[in-house]
């Protein structure tokens, strides 16, 4: 299945892409995405357990992972 | 009721009073956050902010709401802006209504301090001397090359 996976602000400059696509085996968990993100260029500079949104709502690395999923990987927030 | 927006433009804070004022609420509280002109003991000339505009919307709604429960009767509406900042520009504005005081002042920290821990939105602050980094308020971040 493919799922959707967003970066912002360190995390997408450090992959260099905000915005990415993977093909993931029926039953992955949010937590391989990331899994999956830091084996990519760039990638070690996530940490192995960063904040995870799934359908734009935070969602916990043990979350399964559907088809057509908006996966988000969330650096730490520094709004206001 | 309450709203939530992102914005790309100034913030007009007396039209998001407006939004929250009613003859039977007797108390309005407004927290404006403001890009402010150092950090770590840095020299700051601007930020630009950015988001995942989709889940911070909702995330501030839901927020809201929370609020809402926790105060009940209370009457609020946020803005939040994305984009490059200067020194003194407005970055977020939190208006809040009610009949009383206490709860229209307690709603408003509760807002501002959920809205700083949980919702997706970044700032990279350029400095002074030229460089820039993006801001992890849990650490310092790491350096960045102008």
């Amino acid at each position: 299945m493919t799922v959707r996976v967003l970066l912002f602000a360190s995390y997408a400059d450090a992959v260099g892409k905000n915005e990415l696509t993977l093909e993931l085996d029926d039953g992955s968990l949010v937590a391989d995405v990331v899994t999956r993100v830091r084996e990519m260029a760039g990638g070690r500079a996530l940490p192995p357990a960063p904040l995870l949104a799934v359908n734009a709502a935070y969602a916990p690395p043990s979350t399964v992972v559907r088809a057509g999923d908006e996966v988000a990987i969330i650096p730490p927030v520094a709004g206001g | 009721m309450s709203a939530a927006r992102l914005t790309s433009s100034a913030i007009d804070v007396a039209a998001l009073t407006r939004e929250v004022a009613a003859g039977d609420r007797g108390a309005v509280s407004i927290f404006l956050g403001t890009v402010r002109n150092s950090n770590e003991g840095r020299a700051v000339n601007g930020i630009d902010y950015s988001a995942y505009d989709a889940m911070a919307v909702a995330e501030m709604n839901r927020i809201a709401d929370e609020a809402s429960e926790r105060f009940r009767g209370v009457a609020i509406a946020l803005e939040h802006r994305i984009g490059t900042l200067q020194v003194g520009d407005v970055s977020v504005a939190i208006a809040c209504a009610h009949a009383h005081r206490a709860q229209a002042l307690d709603a408003n920290r509760y807002v501002i301090e959920e809205l700083k821990r949980r919702v997706p939105i970044w700032k990279r602050e350029h400095y002074l001397d030229g460089t820039s980094e993006w801001v992890d308020p849990l650490r310092r971040p790491a350096e960045v090359a102008p």
